[in-house]
């Protein structure tokens, strides 16, 4: 069992609003093995970026957090504000779904990639450009020399992606977090960013958290599967045992509610009813309005994350989902 | 039989201009393309952003003016009709846009958004306005006690069934959703999917999905054209064309689709400029077979039934298979049965 590069243990966010507290994230626990990529899926609003913002300290000053966060063992919640600042960029970094609004307009692509360079890994500028135009390269951007002398509008999402990914990239992380990564981006051109990441995590072994709200990006781009749902962890295994033994009946419903390129399938599976309001969610199992197998328990008392099989924890008081089926 | 819509050679190009108005050339957003739409059923548009699906769905209603070329509802012609003519055809074609927090004027109650078509064409008479749009809200899955709430008290999956009564209330023939379910996240999606299939069938609409998920579309459409830079490269029924796509360009976009694509290598590169698109076929930049011909000679869309664009279409090897992949079996689908309310009786249109 290799030490994981990320583990969170019981984490909590809660924003002070105009109308009222709301616990955005409600003791999350993950962890992320070096070399592996752990997917968080969900719907919008589960907690999903604010979870990864909280590992990264870009929370806004309004936000009270609680629990572990740990990078290699150091404890990020307990660093003071330059600390994290150096570990950020340096130790960890993080893209976003638009790359536009991480990327400053006036200057060039090569210029944002070489200035992490400079203050990550201390190289001279004439060193951090050409570093800057060989990162470029690296992530497969087709005239690198002449890319990094433009400008980010002058860039296709995807390249700017690349370029996001080249910065990102530079300092040589232990963990990288990806936001949603390839939502704005079409869908031949998130094929290629994807199997970019992937490639690059193997090439230097850094963990990978990736966000998405597409299981079928789980599928194909992840070892590792955390569902989230309403601020909570309610499942997590490999991503094989989830796809083929779900164990909680979110992940369930998700499964069935994606349609099929080969057809065939008649209705939709859908969950009815929609996410929970946050500022006040329901005091069970958050699941349990939308869900067809809720017992008079689920809607009392919030079920535990607990372990079905090696590996697999599931939130749900009728795990195994045998027991529904009528099977032992 | 008369299709129910015809387009034909439809052009509409947009003049760019520079930042000191100086002419530079023109987004050819829609470059040349014919299309047939059969009464009754379901015809998608799929493609990258930027291909023209959008304006393609616009000029059809006559939102806005092509350049060239012809729209044929029920065999009349559009572009000749205008005031009350255009206005009396208009209550038989309806939209329904992607962003359910745009769509509907927040300053509107929800009776109020829905009635205005009503009021509009004359649909059925003042005293009866009420009720018809009680039945509405019923038919889309809404209480019709909500009639007086105001659209930021919905969610977005609730916004998207009021704009789905509103565009359905004067009883149009011919609906053109613009990417309707894309904005929902997927658990709702699949709700507001089952909704526009049970009124596609009970009220025998026809349906022009404009769609980038080609889940979706798989699932819903009878037929399906895609575009790509402006034109239509392959069309045929959705059946066929998934199993058997023709086109390089439809196979590369089934083999990007994450999770269920095939195991094709990642197209290389982005979509050229719309404002000087590759002469010859326009996917010659990206295209794992292009030879020499391909970029001298516009291919033409060819077929019977089912037609592609592609000089070699008749030769190509044959595509690579989608992953028929199950892996969570009977125990699955029997978990998800309960997942699978029975279609709504959504009822025949009175
Ligand atoms: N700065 C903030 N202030 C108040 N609430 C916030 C803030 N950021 C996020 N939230 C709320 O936290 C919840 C989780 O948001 P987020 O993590 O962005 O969801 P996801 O990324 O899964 O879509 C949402 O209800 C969101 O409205
Ligand atoms: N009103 C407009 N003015 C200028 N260019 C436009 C306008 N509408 C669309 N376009 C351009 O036309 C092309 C096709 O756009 P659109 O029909 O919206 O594509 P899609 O719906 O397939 O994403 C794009 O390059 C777009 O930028
Ligand atoms: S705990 Fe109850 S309500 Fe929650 S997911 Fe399990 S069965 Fe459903
Ligand atoms: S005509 Fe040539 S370039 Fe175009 S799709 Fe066919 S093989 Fe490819
Ligand atoms: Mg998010
Ligand atoms: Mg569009």
């Amino acid at each position: 069992m290799t030490v994981p590069a990320l583990t969170i243990e019981n984490l909590s966010v809660e924003f002070a609003t105009d109308r009222g507290s709301l616990r955005a994230v409600d003791g999350v626990s993950l962890s992320v093995a070096p070399g592996r990529t752990l997917a968080v899926v969900g719907e919008s609003g589960s907690g999903k970026s604010v979870s990864a913002l909280a590992v990264m300290g870009l929370l806004p000053g309004s936000a009270r957090v609680g629990g572990h966060i740990a990078l290699d063992g150091e404890d990020l919640l307990a660093l003071p504000p330059e600390a994290l600042r150096a570990r950020r960029g340096g130790a960890m970094a993080m893209i976003f779904q638009e790359p536009m609004t991480s990327l400053n307009p006036a200057f060039t692509a090569g210029e944002q990639v070489a200035e992490a360079l400079r203050v990550h890994r201390g190289l001279a500028p004439a060193a951090a450009f050409a570093e800057a135009v060989a990162m470029l390269e690296r992530v497969r951007i087709p005239d690198a020399a002449r890319r990094a002398r433009q400008y980010p509008h002058q860039l296709s999402g995807g390249m700017r992606q690349r370029v996001m990914i080249a910065i990102a990239l530079a300092c040589r992380p232990r963990l990288l977090l990806a936001d949603e990564p390839t939502t704005a981006l079409d869908v031949t051109v998130q094929a290629q960013i994807l199997a970019l990441l992937g490639q690059l995590k193997r090439e230097t072994g850094t963990a990978v958290v990736l966000i998405t709200h597409d299981l079928g990006v789980v599928a194909d781009h992840a070892e590792d599967v955390a569902v989230m749902y309403a601020g909570r962890v309610v499942e997590r295994a490999s991503a094989a045992t989830l796809f083929a033994r779900p164990e909680h009946p979110y992940t369930v419903g998700l499964l069935g509610a994606a349609p099929r390129l080969t057809g065939g399938e008649g209705r939709l599976a859908s969950i009815e009813g929609t996410v929970p309001d946050m500022r006040n969610p329901p005091p069970g199992c958050r699941f349990a309005p939308r869900c067809p197998f809720a017992i008079t328990r689920c809607v009392a008392e919030p079920p535990p994350l607990a372990e079905v099989a090696p590996g697999h924890m599931t939130a749900c008081w009728r795990a195994p989902l045998a027991q529904v089926l009528g099977a032992a | 039989m008369t299709p129910l819509l015809e387009l034909d050679d439809v052009e509409k190009h947009f003049p760019v201009r520079d930042a000191l108005g100086r002419s530079r050339g023109a987004v050819r957003a829609v470059d040349g393309v014919s299309l047939s739409v059969p009464e009754g059923g379901v015809l998608a548009i799929v493609g990258e952003s930027g291909c023209g699906k959008s304006t393609l769905g616009r000029v059809a209603l006559r939102l806005i003016e092509p350049d060239r070329g012809a729209i044929r509802f029920q065999g009349e012609d559009l572009r000749r009709l205008s005031g009350a003519a255009l206005r009396a055809r208009r209550r038989d074609m309806q939209i329904i846009f992607q962003d359910p927090f745009a769509s509907l004027d927040p300053r509107m109650t929800v009776e109020d958004a829905v009635a205005e078509p009503l009021i509009l064409h004359g649909t059925v008479p003042r005293a009866r306005i009420r009720d018809r749009v009680a039945e509405m809200l019923v038919r889309v899955g809404l209480r019709p006690e909500l009639a007086r709430r105001w659209p930021h008290e919905f969610s977005g999956g609730q916004r998207q069934r009021i704009a789905i009564a509103r565009a359905l209330a004067s009883g149009p023939k011919l609906v053109i959703g613009d990417e309707p379910v894309s904005a929902l996240d997927v658990s709702v999606q699949a709700q507001v999917v089952n909704l526009l299939q049970d009124l596609i069938r009970d009220l025998g609409l026809t349906f022009i999905l404009i769609s980038h998920d080609l889940g979706v579309v798989r699932h819903i459409a009878d037929r399906v054209a895609v575009m790509y830079l402006g034109r239509i490269v392959e069309e045929g029924p959705a059946p066929e064309v998934f199993a058997n796509p023709r086109h390089p360009y439809t196979r590369a976009l089934l083999a990007a689709v994450p999770g269920q694509g095939t195991a094709a290598p990642p197209l290389e590169g982005d979509v050229p400029s719309p404002i000087s698109p590759p002469p010859g076929c326009r996917f010659h930049t990206r295209c794992p077979h292009a030879a020499a011909r391909c970029s001298a000679e516009v291919p033409l869309l060819l077929g019977a039934g089912h037609r592609a664009a592609c000089h070699f279409a008749d030769t190509l090897p044959p595509a690579a298979p989608l992953r028929e992949a199950d892996p969570g079996g009977e125990r699955l689908r029997r978990l998800q049965a309960f997942f699978r309310p029975p279609p709504a009786q959504t009822g025949a249109m009175p």
